[in-house]
């Protein structure tokens, strides 16, 4: 499908939801790349900032000047308060009938996303979530020990879950905004397995779930909010989708 | 149905198959009852293989990472040509 195509279904309006918590730099980078790739979509980007007391707002209103008060909605919120929480308080300000949830830290680079709008298009899917484990997508600048954890847990969620998509962990997502809101009101678990749990109901739900391979470069500035006891969370998580699902 | 109760499902069928085993002693009963740890370790070594060739052929993408400088770079000058304060501090 190319670009016109693209552009005949106006119907359509696409609201990134980026969740942002010290990503001063990031979040210009990003919202540059998003503009320069999406550039005849009906889009609008919904910052979703916890407090974050590096300055990450002052430089959202700038950007706000550049590409448009309509275009890019600040939604802040006081402090952090979870990333669940992040979408659905960025849902409530959605205009669009399709979401898309991405990281701020430029591992998920917008120039997939009108790869994820044709895929939808062509498919009708309800969602479309992008791989990095499949030819094609990929990974950069993880070690061996960071892709043994994550090869280990994808084994280890597939035996247990069948969850019908090679990529559980990830979030660079499409959704159709009406089953994002159904999903989102079951999900009650936290960080990764939280994106697990969306994409596992959706699929037991019966949802169209598309994917699309995508690169996944590991974060370039910043700091990563990686944390010690994830690895138990993580299992924890799959014995509660295991039970409940 | 929760997807536990079809795992359930199955664990049940495959051991009233091993039970069933045990009780017409097609294969000798020393070798049946060790049926059930040879299932599990075969399922372990499975795992482990699956982990390993997943590792083996983990896609990566170097040059990606030059791409994303690069857009990095082109990102910066519009910007700050701009008004806004691309710097990290």
């Amino acid at each position: 499908m190319d670009e016109k195509k693209l552009n005949q279904n106006q119907k359509n309006k696409y609201s990134i939801i980026v969740p942002t918590y010290n990503e001063r730099l990031n979040i210009s980078l990003i919202l540059y790349l998003i503009f320069k790739h999406l550039q005849d979509v009906d889009f609008e980007v919904i910052v979703v900032d916890d407090g974050s007391p590096d300055g990450t707002q002052d430089v959202v209103k700038q950007l706000q000047q550049v590409y448009g008060e309509d275009r890019i909605l600040l939604r802040a919120r006081p402090r952090k308060m979870g990333l669940g929480t992040a979408y659905i308080h960025g849902m409530k300000h959605a205009s669009g009938n399709f979401v898309v949830i991405m990281d701020a830290d430029l591992s998920h680079h917008p120039k997939y996303l009108p790869g994820f709008i044709r895929k939808q298009l062509e498919t009708g899917a309800d969602i479309v979530t992008g791989t990095r484990y499949v030819k094609g997508g990929g990974v950069h600048g993880w070690n061996l020990m960071r892709k043994l954890t994550s090869r280990g847990a994808n084994v280890l969620a597939q035996t247990l879950l069948w969850p019908g998509v090679s990529d559980l962990t990830g979030s660079f997502r499409l959704y159709r905004k009406s089953v994002l809101e159904d999903i989102i009101s079951c999900c009650v678990s936290k960080g990764y397995v939280f994106q697990m749990e969306m994409i596992v109901r959706a699929s037991r739900k019966g949802y169209h779930i598309e994917e699309v391979p995508i690169t996944f470069v590991d974060r370039v500035y910043g700091s990563s909010k990686l944390g010690g006891s994830e690895i138990v969370e993580y299992l924890k998580g799959l014995v509660y989708l295991l039970m409940t699902t | 149905m929760k997807h536990i109760v079809k795992i359930l499902t199955l664990v049940i069928a495959i051991t009233a198959l091993w039970v069933g085993l045990l009780q017409t002693s097609t294969i000798p009963q020393s070798h049946t009852w060790l049926l059930p740890i040879y299932f599990v370790v075969s399922l372990g070594c499975y795992g482990l293989l699956m982990v390993g060739v997943g590792l083996m052929n983990f896609p990566t993408c170097p040059q990606e990472a030059l791409l994303l400088q690069k857009d990095v770079v082109e990102a910066k000058e519009y910007l700050k040509q701009r008004g806004v304060d691309v710097s990290t501090s």
